[in-house]
């Protein structure tokens, strides 16, 4: 059963382009969330992460702020 | 311990391109770092690195990645260097996993990072609020106020980008009149949403969960300013803590030669770490294959 898994982003972050690109390549679907023009996704990530910088990565519930590789993978199981 | 021929630290532009020569040389090396990209990867557009009339840092990055990779190159990523020493007649390098190497030559290439404030409330608010990547994070304040702090290119950088997100904003700059080049900043004067404060010094960030507002010292009088936005633009310092003995200059960048010696034999630099003369992705590349290069003829000597 595939994850579910959310990410929030703008598209000049060059971070958020590199953590979309992983994912691809790791054929992980995902939904992602422009909070650049969406503020109520925006809202919503400040709220779940308690932070405000991009990108924020919800898997299953885990959040993960900024490209961390390592801590993906394994909420992945990849 | 293993002895490796060379360690190289970083993978911005110089660390990659020393790892391209490195494993064209057939060495048996060995890349640690913290990021893969370095500054590059939180570049914007770039259209100065020669065969590319157009790239962004991000791209720019797989493809130096890609480059990397399609040797067969030991990577290690996410692990940070703390102390890179000579010992006897090799290099030992320790890592923040407790880990421990040995090399006959290193190539230091980590890079700079950005410079931080230093006042009450920074650690805090930081990501809560505080940023230091407008690129990145400037989308997230549309129609908010914010500050920036810094008067140099890489604020009037940030404030143009964020002119067309912001309601407000305000430049802190600590001079008394704002630097960088003059097309920007006529730009930044003749916007209408910016207030510009010159003799202007940061107290402190406050805030509650997140920030909302800063103490500002200007001209002499206490002035707060309703914010829920800080970008910190006060330039970049050199990543050389953890290089022990070797020769810095002023600023701590590694002083090198033009063969990317430093001081200590065997240790060699290159990037935006030394101080080489301006700091490009193009010439940090150049720099990442001389090093090497130097390296590779140390190690035939020794």
């Amino acid at each position: 059963m595939a994850k579910n898994v959310n990410v929030y982003s703008t598209p000049t972050c060059p971070w958020c382009v590199r953590v979309k690109q992983f994912l691809k390549d790791n054929n992980v679907v995902f939904q992602d969330y422009d909070v650049s023009i969406d503020r109520a996704k925006g809202d919503e990530m400040a709220q779940k992460s308690g932070q405000m910088s991009v990108p924020v990565i919800d898997i299953e519930g885990e959040i993960i702020v900024g490209f961390d590789k390592e801590r993906i993978k394994a909420a992945l199981g990849l | 311990m293993k002895i490796y021929d060379l360690i190289i630290v970083g993978a911005g532009p110089a660390g990659i391109t020393a790892s391209v020569y490195a494993a064209r040389k057939k060495m048996d090396f060995l890349v640690i770092t913290g990021d893969i990209g370095g500054q590059t990867a939180w570049s914007g557009d770039i259209e100065n690195y020669t065969g590319y009339q157009f790239v962004t840092g991000p791209e720019l990055v797989r493809k130096f990645e890609e480059h990397m990779r399609s040797y067969d190159t030991s990577v290690r990523e996410g692990e940070g260097v703390i102390a890179v020493e000579k010992s006897g007649e090799f290099i030992l390098v320790e890592t923040n996993k407790g880990a421990q190497y040995q090399a006959k030559t290193a190539i230091i290439a980590s890079g700079k990072r950005s410079r931080e404030l230093g006042v009450p409330g920074e650690k805090e608010y930081k990501n809560k609020g505080i940023s230091y990547c407008a690129t990145c994070d400037g989308p997230l304040f549309n129609g908010k106020a914010v500050a920036i702090i810094g008067g140099g290119n890489s604020a009037l950088d940030a404030c143009l980008q964020l002119i067309r997100i912001a309601k407000y904003v305000y430049m802190v700059n600590n001079l008394p009149k704002l630097g960088g080049d003059s097309i920007m900043r006529q730009k930044v004067e003749e916007a209408k949403n910016v207030e510009i404060l010159n003799n202007a010094k940061v107290a402190a960030i406050l805030g509650d969960k997140m920030v909302n507002a800063i103490q500002v010292n200007h001209e002499g009088k206490e002035r707060t300013l309703q914010v829920e936005g800080v970008f910190v633009e006060i330039g970049l310092i050199p990543n050389s803590d953890f290089v022990k003995d070797v020769e810095k200059n002023a600023s701590g960048e590694i002083k090198i030669n033009n063969h990317n010696e430093t001081n200590i034999p065997g240790i060699f630099a290159a990037g935006d770490v030394t101080d080489v003369p301006e700091k490009q992705i193009i010439i940090a590349a150049g720099e990442g294959s001389k090093a090497c290069l130097r390296a590779f003829r140390y190690l035939a000597q020794h």
